[in-house]
C-alpha cells in the first residue's frame, strides 16, 4: 500500500446492510479495481472482505491502537445508545464490546470519519417511533447536532462527519466522496451545512424529473401508477429533498419518482417520522404544506391557479392515466 | 473440552456469533447468536398501514423487494385486493430479479471465497480456486460486480431503484411498463442468461434445470468444463461437502410467484414426504432470546426487549411449525415444489452441498420462467387495482425470500397498525433453542463439524445456509 492512499475501514452497525448492497450497484467497470485505481483501499469491508472471526477482530485491534493507520472510518448504520445507555443493543459479534465503544475508539484514530446512509447519518429508520433503542447519528440526532460523538467532535484531518446521507445512498455518492479523499481534493467548503458532501446536495430531487411538465401545469396524479405530478397528492417532496437522483438516476436509469413512487426525502434528517402518512401530502385548506422552499407561498399559489387554468388536454389527461393517452400532436411543417 | 466464540462472522449479511462446544475437535453443541436488537414491531405499532410499504423494505438491504413484497401482500390481505394481473407480473419480475441476484452474488461473492483460504493450500484444485474466488482480488469479484450490476438496472425500469423502492403496491406495481421498456427488460434477462450459461454452467439453463438426480449432476460435471458451478462440484467432491451440515431433514416453503392460476412454487412442508402447511400452526417461541413473553402465533405476537435475562443468548426469537424446527431456503422450495434433483439431494436431510446445489438449480429453473412473464406483460393495461384499507382488519402475508419463508401478519385498529410481527427466513434457520432446549437448524447442523485450528468447516456450514442476520433480528 502506497503511503498517500487512502486505507478505508468499514463497520456495519444498526443498519440493513443496504448501502453496502448499494455500494455493489456501482456500475463502474469493477467497484474493487476502480477504488483501488483511485487510491482507495478497503482493509475490511464485513460484507466482502476475506478475513472473518480473530484475523477480523485483529484488523480492528490494529487500527484502534495506531498500529494500522486509518485513513479513513466508514460507518453505516445507526449507533445505538440503549438499552439504559450500555449500547448492548449492540455488540460488535465475536469482540464482546459494543458498537458504539468501537466506534468512538476508531474514529478517534482516522483521519477522516463517514457516516455512509441516513442511518449512520442521523439515526434513520431505526429511530423510528419510540426509538427504543436510542438510535442516533454519528453527528446528529435527526436535525439536530450531537449524535454519538458531539457537535463540536472534529478527525484527525480536521473535518466534521461526512454525512453521505441516503436511504440507502446512491453508490456514486460513497465512490465519489473516497476517491475526492484519497486525491486530498475534499475539504470543507465541499460539505453543505448539515455535513453532506455538496456534489450531490447542493441539487433537488425535483431537478430533472420526468414528471416536470405535469409540475408545472400542477396536473397530478391522484392514485398508484397516475402519470402526473406526485407532489400535491402523493406525499413526494423531490422539490424540497437535497439529492440529485433523477439527473444522476438509479440502477440504469430508474429514480423513485420514474417508478412511481414519491420521494420521501431519505437525504433529508428526520425523513422517517415526516408526521403524515408517507404517501400523502399534508394539506392546509387544500394546499399542501410543505411547498418549495425558495418559493414565497403566495406566489405559489396564484402560479398554480394560474397553471392549472392553462393545463394542455394532453397533459391534463395523461396526469390521470397509467400510459400516455393523448400523445403529442405531429405538426406538419411543411419543411422540405 | 473447550468453548470457543466464533465471530465477527464475515460475507454474512448483518451480525453474527456462533458460541461453540468444541470436543474432540468436533462440534459437540453450537449457539447462534444475533448480538443486535432493532426493534421494527415496535417500530411499526401506530403508524398508517400503507407506512409498512416504505418501512419494510429496510429491514433487510439484501431482500429488500421480498420485505415489499411480504408488506404488499399483508396489505392485500387485509384489504381484500386482488392485483391487477401486469402488476402481479411486474411484481414477480422483480421479486425473482432480486433472488436470483441474490443467489448469484452468494455464490461468488459470500460462498466461493473461503476456498481461496490458505488453509487449503494443499488441495490440487487451490491454485485455480484461489485465482478465481479470491475475496475482492479474485478474477470472480472483478467480471462478478459488473455482471451483477448490470442485471439489477432491471429494477430501475421495473421499480425505480433498488434497494428500497416504493413502486411495489398492494394492488401492483406504482408505474406501469411502457412498450419499449418491456423490450429493455427482455434484452437484459437474455444478456444475463448469456453470462451464466458460458461462465456459471456451461450449458443450457434448460439442460441444468432438467437434471433429474444427483448422479445425473455428477455424470454432467464429468461431460467437460462446467464453469464455475463445476468447479464447484469438484470441491464439494473433494471435501465432501455433502456430508457436512447436516440440517434437521423438515423443510418448509410459503410457495413463490403466483401466476394466474395457482402459485408457481408451491407452498408446503416435506419431512420425506410432502405435507399441507398449517399456517395457525406456526408460532415464536422466546424462551433464549432478549425478549419478554410467551410462545405464540405471529397474529398474536409481542416484541418486548428483555436485556437482562439469564437464559437469553440472542435478539432472535426462535419460530416453530407445530413445535419443531424447520428448515428453509432454496433447498426446501425446489424439495417443495417437486424438483427431482432436489429430492434426490434432500433425502439425506440436507447439507452444504445441496443447499449450494440447490440455489444455483433454481437460477437455471426461474430466469427462463422471467423470460416468458416478460412477454406476459401488456403495456396499456392496467398495472395497479386500487383498494382501500378498512379501519379494522387483519392479514397474513406469506411470500419466498431467497433465503426462504418470509412472513409478516398485520392487525389494523382505528386505522393504524395495532401489531406488526415479522418472521424471516434466517430466524427459522438461525433460531435458538426452544423451550424444550431443541436447537435450531444451523445449531444442530454444525453439530459433528471439524472445528480444529486453521478448520473452515464451520464457515461453510454457516454461509452454506446464505444467513441474513439483519433480516433476523429486524
Ligand atoms: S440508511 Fe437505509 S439503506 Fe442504509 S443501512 Fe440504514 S436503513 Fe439501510
Ligand atoms: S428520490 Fe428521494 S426518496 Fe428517492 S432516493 Fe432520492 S432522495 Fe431518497
Amino acid at each position: 500500500m502506497d503511503d498517500r492512499d487512502l486505507s478505508v475501514l468499514w463497520l456495519q452497525s444498526a443498519g440493513c446492510g443496504g448501502c453496502s448492497i448499494s455500494l455493489l450497484c456501482s456500475e463502474a467497470r469493477d467497484l474493487h479495481a476502480s477504488l483501488d485505481s483511485a487510491g482507495v483501499r478497503v482493509l475490511w469491508h464485513p460484507g466482502l472482505s476475506e478475513e472473518s472471526g480473530d484475523e477480523a477482530r485483529l484488523i480492528l485491534e490494529r487500527c484502534a491502537s495506531g498500529e494500522i493507520p486509518l485513513g479513513a472510518l466508514c460507518v453505516e448504520g445507526a449507533l445505538l445508545r440503549g438499552p439504559r445507555g450500555t449500547g448492548r443493543f449492540h455488540r460488535h459479534a465475536g469482540t464482546g464490546v459494543v458498537m458504539t465503544e468501537w466506534v468512538r475508539k476508531l474514529a478517534g484514530m482516522a483521519r477522516y470519519t463517514l457516516a455512509v446512509g441516513s442511518c449512520a447519518a442521523w439515526g434513520g429508520v431505526a429511530s423510528a417511533g419510540e426509538n427504543v433503542t436510542d438510535a442516533c447519528g454519528l453527528q446528529f440526532e435527526g436535525d439536530q447536532p450531537g449524535g454519538l460523538l458531539g457537535a463540536g467532535w472534529k478527525s484527525r484531518g480536521g473535518l466534521p462527519v461526512i454525512n453521505i446521507a441516503g436511504c440507502p445512498c446512491h453508490p456514486d455518492w460513497v465512490t465519489e466522496t473516497l476517491t475526492a479523499l484519497a486525491l486530498g481534493a475534499f475539504g470543507a467548503r465541499d460539505l453543505d451545512p448539515l455535513n453532506r458532501p455538496r456534489f450531490f446536495a447542493d441539487h433537488l430531487v425535483h431537478h430533472g424529473c420526468t414528471r416536470n411538465e405535469y409540475y408545472e401545469f400542477k396536473a397530478s396524479a391522484h392514485k398508484p401508477s397516475d402519470l402526473g405530478c406526485l407532489m400535491e397528492n402523493m406525499g413526494c417532496k423531490g422539490t424540497q429533498a437535497h439529492a440529485d437522483c433523477n439527473a444522476r438516476l438509479w440502477n440504469g436509469s430508474g429514480s423513485c419518482a420514474r417508478g412511481g413512487a414519491p420521494c420521501i426525502s431519505c437525504t433529508e434528517p428526520g425523513f422517517e417520522e415526516p408526521g403524515h402518512p408517507f404517501h400523502e401530502t399534508p394539506k392546509l385548506a387544500g394546499i399542501p404544506i410543505g411547498l418549495p422552499t425558495d418559493m414565497p407561498k403566495a406566489w405559489f399559489v396564484a402560479l398554480a391557479a394560474l397553471s392549472k387554468s392553462a393545463t394542455p388536454k394532453r397533459v391534463r389527461e395523461n396526469a390521470v392515466a397509467d400510459h400516455q393517452v393523448v400523445v403529442p400532436p405531429v405538426k406538419k411543417t411543411g419543411l422540405k | 473440552m473447550t468453548r470457543i466464540i466464533v465471530g465477527p462472522f464475515n460475507r454474512v449479511e448483518g451480525d453474527l456469533e456462533v458460541t461453540l462446544e468444541v470436543r474432540d475437535g468436533r462440534v459437540a453443541e453450537a449457539w447462534a447468536g444475533s448480538p443486535l436488537y432493532r426493534g421494527f414491531e415496535q417500530i411499526l405499532r401506530g403508524k398508517h398501514p400503507m407506512d409498512a410499504l416504505m418501512f419494510a423494505p429496510r429491514i433487510c438491504g439484501i431482500c429488500s423487494v421480498s420485505q415489499s413484497m411480504a408488506a404488499a401482500s399483508v396489505l392485500a390481505d387485509a384489504m381484500g385486493l386482488t392485483a391487477a394481473p401486469n402488476g402481479r407480473i411486474t411484481r414477480n419480475l422483480a421479486h425473482a430479479v432480486e433472488n436470483i441476484a441474490d443467489h448469484f452474488t452468494h455464490f461468488y461473492l459470500f460462498f466461493m471465497p473461503d476456498f481461496a483460504r490458505a488453509e487449503y493450500a494443499g488441495r490440487a484444485w487451490h491454485g485455480p480456486a484461489a485465482e478465481r474466488f479470491r475475496a475482492v482480488r479474485g478474477s470472480a469479484a472483478a467480471y462478478v460486480l459488473p455482471v451483477r450490476a448490470a442485471f439489477l438496472t432491471a429494477m430501475g425500469t421495473l421499480v425505480g431503484k433498488w434497494p428500497h423502492s416504493l413502486a411495489i403496491q398492494p394492488g401492483g406495481v406504482a408505474r406501469a411498463l411502457e412498450a419499449s421498456e418491456k423490450i429493455r427488460l427482455f434484452g437484459l434477462l437474455r444478456d444475463f442468461r448469456r453470462h451464466l450459461e458460458t461462465v456459471l454452467f456451461g450449458d443450457a439453463l434448460e439442460a441444468v434445470a432438467a437434471l433429474g438426480s444427483e448422479a445425473a449432476l455428477a455424470r454432467w460435471a464429468a461431460e467437460k468444463p462446467r464453469g464455475d458451478f463445476g468447479a464447484f462440484l469438484g470441491i464439494a467432491d473433494d471435501l465432501n461437502l455433502d456430508k457436512l451440515g447436516r440440517g434437521v431433514g423438515r423443510f418448509m416453503s410459503y410457495g413463490g410467484y403466483p401466476q394466474e392460476a395457482g402459485l408457481l412454487l408451491p407452498r408446503g412442508i416435506w419431512n420425506g414426504g410432502l405435507h399441507a402447511l398449517d399456517e395457525q400452526a406456526i408460532a415464536e417461541d422466546v424462551s433464549h432470546a432478549w425478549l419478554d413473553g410467551e410462545t405464540r402465533h405471529p397474529a398474536q405476537g409481542v416484541t418486548r426487549p428483555q436485556d437482562e435475562k439469564a437464559e437469553g443468548y440472542t435478539w432472535c426469537k426462535a419460530p416453530r411449525l407445530a413445535g419443531l424446527p424447520m428448515e428453509t431456503g432454496a433447498l426446501a422450495r425446489q424439495v417443495v415444489a417437486g424438483h427431482p434433483l432436489a429430492r434426490n439431494l434432500a433425502a439425506r436431510g440436507g447439507d452444504v452441498k445441496s443447499r449450494v446445489v440447490a440455489r444455483l438449480l433454481e437460477i437455471a429453473l426461474i430466469l427462463p420462467e422471467m423470460e416468458k412473464w416478460v412477454r406476459q406483460l401488456v403495456p396499456g393495461e392496467p398495472f395497479c387495482a386500487q383498494g382501500e384499507m378498512p379501519g379494522t382488519a387483519a392479514g397474513a402475508g406469506l411470500v419466498e425470500a431467497a433465503r426462504g419463508a418470509l412472513g409478516h401478519w398485520i392487525s389494523v385498529a382505528d386505522g393504524r397498525i395495532a401489531n406488526y410481527q415479522i418472521i424471516s427466513p434466517t430466524t427459522w434457520n438461525f433460531s435458538p433453542r426452544d423451550t424444550d432446549g431443541m436447537p435450531g437448524p444451523l445449531e444442530q447442523a454444525l453439530v459433528g463439524a471439524p472445528a480444529g485450528e486453521g478448520d473452515v468447516a464451520v464457515q461453510h456450514v454457516v454461509r452454506s445456509f446464505d444467513p441474513c442476520m439483519v433480516c433476523t433480528v429486524h
